[in-house]
């Protein structure tokens, strides 16, 4: 219903949706977020359940953001997805959604995500100078030589050391 | 830095009346490992700086390389106040992926555990948030209570704290004989320690000068910052995901969602008190309705087969083996599921491959967003009040960590 109403009013945004097991989902390219994301807001989608990411190294769009969303009058939910290359960055909706905020902290600190416009990008549950990001497919299991501190490299991220 | 700068920085901090104090990583009101930068001015606090992560196991990294049943005991340590709500959530998810109906008496069973571990962690939240205000009795009042609780989950489980009482498909086993006698019993002492509590602190003038007022938040506000469960029903939201969106068969039971108006300590005090309650209204319910049956499903590509027939037939011992070697056979596909779990909303996002293993399994834990408020809720109050409204929060690190 809902995803009828974004196609009416904003043709075009979605690229993509599929329904599975009564989840409904749809695809959206990034520059669109933030239009879509208005309309969730205005049409009763008020709860930002949860952001997250998922990995697909061998795509050339590397992620997939993540997001669920509530309408806590009808009781829909929605699932919006924002593909994302490696080193890029989606807007962040922390203007919109107070809990966007360590959501996307989150998401950053395990992926590498960037978020535009986020006020406070830091990693949440990691250090600092983490090196890597620990929820990359590349990122070994066993969380490699994360406390070697200075001059050492991190090989499974390219040399680069965490933060940014 | 010269010793003149470092001195001249030292008479700054000592003119200024800002103080920096640390709450934790291990202060006993912070009930696990978690950190607060606070600033003072006196004992008003201007700047609240969370700091999380003590906790942190990467239990979704992990998750990627356990297979579906395997990752059942990492989810008793998410939130361990109340593991069999977890056990629940995840299974409930992963049938969700695999579409299949769980038998009946599993479901009741299910029903019943949540209910018994929501009324553990109402009480671990309820007792340790007056503790930590200063009000001993009740937490003791209260505890044995909990005691009992966990003695029927001792019997029902095999374990206390990390139970990983559900497989997919089912339960690990059933209840039993000796587990209704004693949740009987449980219903009528529970019951009596609840009104117990109510009559040290509903009325209680100390009470409700430590608690009225502090942590106020509006319905919407509550909801922007993705507020869930006994907060977000404290500020005046009925929203609850038995009621709203049932699962197991929430919709056939008989219950109440209690709200209250502003949202503050007090407030989610009463929401939690009543919601103890209700829950055990509810396994009132399960209790009278319990028919004998099957706990597991029927469905050897799903639950492992009993072991004298793995000992005795081909054809079991061959579903045995693909089960444990192979793994379920999974449909590709996302799903996100969620329960009402004691926090709020508990989500299990899962992406299959159509592999053994998830290909993402992400957990929604109920407690981050709340505590992501936690500034807001704080800043310009009193540190006593921080106390206050961290227990009212009902953090809990294993959960929040992941």
């Amino acid at each position: 219903m809902i995803i009828e109403h974004i196609d009416a009013q904003l043709p075009g945004t979605v690229t993509d949706r599929h329904a599975f097991r009564g989840d409904q989902t749809i695809v959206i390219a990034g520059e669109h977020l933030l239009a879509v994301v208005d309309l969730l807001h205005r049409e009763g989608f008020q709860l930002l359940v949860d952001i997250t990411a998922v990995d697909w190294p061998e795509r050339e769009q590397r992620f997939d953001v993540v997001y669920h969303w509530l309408n806590l009058a009808s009781q829909e939910r929605l699932r919006v997805k924002v593909p994302v290359a490696d080193g890029g960055s989606v807007p962040s909706l922390t203007g919109s959604f107070k809990t966007a905020n360590w959501f996307e902290r989150e998401v950053f600190d395990m992926f590498g995500i960037g978020f535009d416009g986020h006020p406070d990008l830091r990693r949440l549950l990691t250090w600092p100078d983490f090196p890597g990001h620990a929820l990359r497919k590349d990122f070994p299991l066993d969380g490699g030589d994360v406390f070697c501190m200075e001059g050492c490299t991190a090989p499974y991220n390219n040399g680069e050391r965490g933060g940014r | 830095m010269t010793t003149m700068d470092s001195i001249a920085l030292s008479r700054q901090m000592l003119d200024g009346d800002k103080m920096i104090v640390n709450m934790g990583p291990s202060h006993p009101t912070t009930h696990g490992t978690l950190r607060i930068v606070l600033e003072l001015e006196g004992e008003t606090i201007t700047k609240a700086t969370p700091e999380m992560g003590y906790l942190h196991r990467g239990v979704e990294k992990l998750g990627e390389s356990l297979s579906y049943q395997q990752f059942i005991p990492l989810t008793d340590r998410l939130n361990y106040c109340s593991a069999i709500m977890n056990n629940v959530g995840y299974a409930t998810a992963v049938e969700k992926l695999l579409d299949i109906q769980i038998p009946k008496r599993a479901a009741q069973i299910r029903v019943l555990m949540s209910e018994l571990s929501r009324v553990a962690d109402h009480i671990v939240c309820v007792g340790v948030n007056a503790v930590d205000i200063g009000a001993f009795t009740a937490f003791l009042y209260l505890f044995k209570q909990r005691e009992t609780a966990y003695d029927l989950f001792e019997m029902a489980a095999g374990q206390r704290l990390h139970t990983s009482f559900t497989r997919i498909g089912g339960l690990f086993r059933d209840i039993p004989e000796g587990f209704v006698p004693l949740c009987e019993r449980f219903l009528v002492e529970c019951a009596e320690a609840i009104d117990e509590l109510e009559r040290l602190l509903t009325k209680n003038p100390i009470w409700h000068d430590r608690t009225k007022g502090i942590g106020v938040i509006s319905a919407e506000d509550a909801v922007n910052w993705g507020y869930t469960g006994p907060s977000l029903r404290a500020a005046g939201v009925p929203q609850d995901l038995r009621k709203a969106q049932p699962y197991l068969g929430y919709e056939t039971y008989d219950f109440d969602i209690p709200v209250g108006t502003t949202g503050d300590v007090f407030d989610r005090y009463l929401v939690r008190v009543e919601e103890m309650r209700q829950s055990l209204r509810i396994i009132r319910q399960v209790l009278d309705r319990l028919e004998p049956g099957p706990v597991m499903v029927d469905d050897p590509k799903v639950a492992l087969p009993p072991k004298e027939k793995v000992y005795t037939r081909m054809e079991s011992l061959i579903h045995h083996f693909k089960l444990i070697m192979h793994g379920m056979e999974m449909p590709v596909g996302e799903v996100y599921s969620a329960t009402e779990a004691a926090n709020g909303e508990l989500g299990f996002y899962i992406v299959s491959d159509g592999g053994k293993n998830p290909y993402r399994i992400r957990v929604r834990p109920p407690c981050l967003p709340i505590f992501s408020s936690f500034e807001s809720q704080v800043k310009g109050g009193l540190i006593a009040d921080a106390v206050a409204v961290l227990g009212a929060m009902n953090i809990i690190a294993g959960e929040l960590d992941r």
